[in-house]
């Protein structure tokens, strides 16, 4: 594990015996149509997974993958092919399928030299990753887990727990002549818990994790908090009323329900909707988009973080892209193709979910910065609100910027106190719009706890976000009760 | 290619046995497939991939271990296998774990024409052709279609083989084809996006491309000027493909591993009413040529067609072995697999049955409501049935389609929901694994200012 470290570079030209040259060869062969550039992704993946379930680590996985993505950019065009057999030969069939979308008019350009190093973040350079740390010591802390959640409270009627691990090794050839290579290790410990009362069932999950090490879930003891907090949110949810239906003045909690910022503001924000003018926000920078309250962030650069990367999966360095300062819209996410029909700069926001996609725009960790208000004094400033701390999922249809997002732990607000909790909901409002409600932000700026994964045309990425407490002045809230 | 899958298939199962396994079983699935897309009239992406893996699940005793690999030279094979027989002592013995009963493994396998005979990956050019031709249907079809999402046609065709270490071993090949386009309308600062699909296991059964393009524009179209509405109760009619997600989400609560970890609102309700007397939801897995069909289950398994819910009771829960044992059932050859990972439970091809009446008779029957065309988000709890997702359509007034509305929500509960499907249209069209016909929904919460 310690020389792939090093040098994960040496390791894809060590274990599928390749070498500049040939790599050079399979770039010329790329770009020998009109094209713009071409680049090669290598990746490398080990994953393994443990569950628990009615107090049996009972399933165990693990899986190996390799791959090989030859791409094509011309102009606004992107020819990609793959092959999970890394040879020469796939490679050449691969840029051969890759160049078709390529003038065939152009002329060879000049011979691709191979070997420039990019300068890459060192985010998570871990002495060791999970994956080497015995399987029985992991299954002992899912055991852990289900013991003391079952201790906990005589409602928890089920849990389950899983602690999954795995490390990438990349590394991205451009024909420029740039080598791009870098170790992702990437970890998430989860537990759901299903508690029971006399009335009803209700189902608890929390979990988190990132590019850490192992020690990171034993350190000031997350993985009891993750056990615990799972079953406070199923048990609290066994008293939940009807949730309102209609407008109201909504206060989201600090961190997790930044996934607010990631629907309704990050992904109306990537390069390509607005390039091709296919996003509620397009030709809108320099415009007032929110409350002079909201800066919004998104980081890739955030050590240890879920959503980080040293280099992006085109092989640029990941950087910190200002969206919104105070209110107004300041940038977008961009990778190389989109930047450069843009004519702006890439900001390191190039992902892709493996060797089997090509890359697109993507957000890493967004999140709004800290305002001045004390959360106690934006929720003793609702007279009659909903305050929702915690989330399922999102949605987004970008052209339109209407945005959903799911609570699954809310109460209500009655004359500036937190008072009954409420079933889950879902939120709905515009995007271009949303933050202009924002009449109050709190000082407590919080990331998630790392279990984010974004989906976009197929391709799902570990992304993180983050918020401080926020008063929104008015957002739909999808209930019964009306 | 087959005969050395086959080979190393068995070769992987010997593997096993000699490193200690006492059961195991092996998946490979070889897939290749071709994309093309365009944008505004022009090429924008192509995509071609290969792909082949193989899947691990081996036993010792009660304790079990699954896997995969991409690197399938017998050298690394080889070490791959014995870290899986190593992982699987390290798992918990588990009494319901297992390998199917040997008897219920099929002694022949149904053909189900799931690979087109006639046409296999669709040539770059031709596939760029099928996405313009879409596109431009619609970019013509109305001067307010200004821009586009692109169009993209894809096929690909994909090989399962399957074996175990108690003799069962079965193949089956099949092709995909499918076009979307997706155009946008823009009216002032408005624009919304249409979308629409075909998609086929034979490339000569696709929708024409121009009808697609056209049917995209006018869902486009038809979605400009949205408002939002006050917030009421109303009832609400289910187009085919939002009747279609409804009753994917109802069976999805009927899957043995959600009911056995007590995660799912059916608990307890096998043999009890818990729909409208005209719902009858059928899962089957033997339509010719059906996107959901397959000659046997992710576990070796015999697939059968069956009634989920049979006019309006819960006949049956949907079953792989490890969950089947658990509830004291048999299982119902429902074993989902995909390379890697445990058995899971699917449906195959499922629909609801249609009713008598035309989607026009369902609209007109509703005084004010919804029509329901989109929803967005995941707002469904399983384990409560509790429904709240954010929804778009167009209102209904007086028995007709009066305007387009956005930015609402729908609520209520999966059981009142199901229980309270008041008409059922004759629309059934299969156009995808899941299809149901138009449905009313006596009432729900739809939230809106």
């Amino acid at each position: 594990m310690s020389n792939e470290l090093v040098a994960p570079d040496k390791f894809f030209l060590n274990r599928f015996g390749m070498n500049h040259g040939a790599l050079e060869r399979i770039l010329g062969s790329a770009l020998e149509r009109k094209a713009d550039y071409a680049d090669l992704y290598f990746e490398y993946k080990s994953a393994e997974g443990l569950a628990l379930e009615e107090s049996m680590v009972n399933h165990t996985s693990k899986s190996v993958s390799h791959g090989v993505g030859v791409r094509v950019c011309a102009e606004d065009r992107t020819g990609y092919a793959y092959s999970d057999e890394v040879t020469i030969d796939r490679m050449r069939l691969a840029a051969e399928a890759a160049r078709a979308i390529a003038d065939q008019r152009g002329t060879m350009p000049a011979a691709v030299q191979v070997g420039a190093p990019v300068a890459r973040h060192a985010l998570y350079d871990l002495p060791s990753t999970p994956l080497e740390v015995p399987v029985q010591e992991r299954a002992k802390l899912l055991s852990e887990i289900d013991r003391i959640v079952r201790a906990h409270d005589p409602r928890v009627k089920n849990v389950m727990a899983s602690f999954a691990c795995e490390q990438k090794i990349v590394m991205i050839v451009k024909s420029d002549g740039q080598v791009a290579a870098d170790v992702q290790p990437l970890c998430r410990l989860n537990v759901t818990v299903i508690a029971e009362d006399g009335k009803g069932r209700q189902m608890g999950s929390y979990g988190g994790g990132g590019r850490v090490e192992w020690n990171y879930f034993i350190e000031n003891d997350r993985w009891r908090e993750y056990a615990l907090e799972a079953a406070r949110q199923a048990i609290v949810n066994l008293d939940a009323v009807d949730a309102p239906a209609g407008e109201t003045v909504v206060v989201l909690g600090p961190g997790w329900p930044g996934i607010l910022l990631h629907e309704a503001i990050g992904h109306g924000l990537e390069g390509d909707f607005n390039r091709k003018k296919t996003s509620a926000f397009a030709d809108r920078i320099g415009q007032k988009v929110a409350s002079e309250l909201c800066t919004v962030i998104d980081d890739g650069t955030i050590p240890n973080r879920r959503g980080s990367l040293n280099v992006d999966d085109e092989g640029t360095p990941t950087s910190r892209t200002v969206l919104i300062e105070k209110g107004i819209l300041r940038g977008y996410l961009q990778d190389r193709m989109n930047a450069r029909l843009m004519k702006m700069e890439p900001t390191g926001n190039g992902r892709r979910e493996s060797f089997a996609h090509s890359p697109m725009p993507r957000m890493t960790n967004t999140f709004m910065l800290s305002g001045e208000s004390t959360p106690e004094d934006i929720i003793k400033s609702v007279k009659k609100g909903l305050y929702a701390v915690n989330f399922g999922g999102g949605q987004v249809d970008i052209t339109n910027g209407k945005f959903v997002f799911s609570a699954s732990e809310a109460y209500l607000i009655e004359d500036g106190q937190v008072t009954r909790p409420v079933k889950g909901a879902t939120l709905i409002g515009n995007g271009p719009d949303v933050l202009t409600r924002v009449s109050m932000v709190g000082n407590d700026l919080a990331l998630d706890a790392g279990v984010g994964t974004c989906g976009k045309d197929g391709q799902s990425v570990p992304v993180g976000v983050g918020l401080p407490t926020i008063r929104i002045d008015g957002i739909t809230v999808g209930g019964t009760r009306a | 290619m087959a005969t050395v899958d086959i080979e190393l298939a068995n070769w992987a199962l010997d593997e096993a046995r000699r490193k200690g396994a006492s059961a195991a079983e092996v998946l490979c699935v070889t897939a290749e497939s071709l994309e093309a897309g365009v944008r505004m009239g022009e090429v924008e992406k192509l995509k071609s991939s290969r792909e082949r893996r193989l899947g691990l699940r081996v036993f010792c005793g009660k304790s079990s271990a699954t896997s995969s690999t991409a690197e399938l030279e017998r050298d690394s094979l080889g070490a791959f296998v014995a870290n899986t027989v190593e992982l699987a002592r390290l798992s918990a013995a588990d009494p319901w774990a297992g390998l199917p009963e040997p008897a219920l493994h099929p002694k022949s396998l149904p053909e189900l024409s799931l690979a087109d005979p006639d046409s296999g990956i669709v040539s770059a050019d031709r596939a760029l052709e099928i996405a313009r031709t879409g596109e431009n249907a619609a970019l013509k079809f109305d001067p307010r279609i200004k821009n586009s999402g692109g169009a993209e046609f894809s096929s690909g065709r994909y090989r399962v083989l399957f074996a175990n270490s108690q003799g069962f071993s079965g193949e089956y090949s099949g092709t995909s084809y499918s076009l979307v386009v997706a155009p946008i309308a823009q009216d002032g600062d408005a624009m919304q996006q249409g979308y629409w699909y075909t998609s086929n296991r034979r490339f000569g059964k696709l929708e024409d491309a121009e009808s697609v393009g056209v049917t995209s524009a006018k869902r486009a179209l038809r979605r400009l000027g949205a408002r939002k509405i006050k917030t009421t109760h109303a009832p609400v009619v289910f187009d085919p493909d939002m009747a279609a997600g409804l009753i994917r989400s109802i069976v999805g609560a009927a899957s043995g591993p959600a009911l056995y970890k007590g995660a799912s609102f059916l608990l307890g309700q096998l043999h009890k009413t818990i729909a409208a007397p005209g719902v009858t939801i059928v899962d089957d897995a033997l339509i010719p040529g059906g996107l959901g069909s397959k000659p046997f289950d992710g576990e070796g398994l015999p697939t059968s067609r069956k009634n989920v819910i049979d006019k309006g009771v819960l006949a049956t829960y949907l079953l792989d072995c490890y969950s089947a044992r658990k509830l004291g059932l048999a299982p119902t050859g429902n074993a989902a697999r995909s390379v890697g990972e445990a058995p899971s439970v699917s449906t195959t091809n499922l629909y609801l049955e249609p009713g008598s009446y035309t989607p026009a008779q369902i609209i007109g029957s509703v005084k004010n409501g919804l029509y329901l065309t989109e929803t967005i988000g995941f707002g469904v709890n399983m384990v409560t049935g509790d429904y709240s997702r954010g929804a778009g359509g167009i209102w209904i007034e007086n028995g007709e389609l009066a305007y387009p509305v956005q930015e609402i929500t729908i609520a209520g509960n999966l059981k009142d929901m199901i229980a309270g499907v008041e008409m059922i249209g004759n629309d059934l069209n299969w156009r995808s694994s899941t299809v149901a016909p138009t449905i009313k929904i006596a009432e729900m919460t739809i939230a809106g200012a």
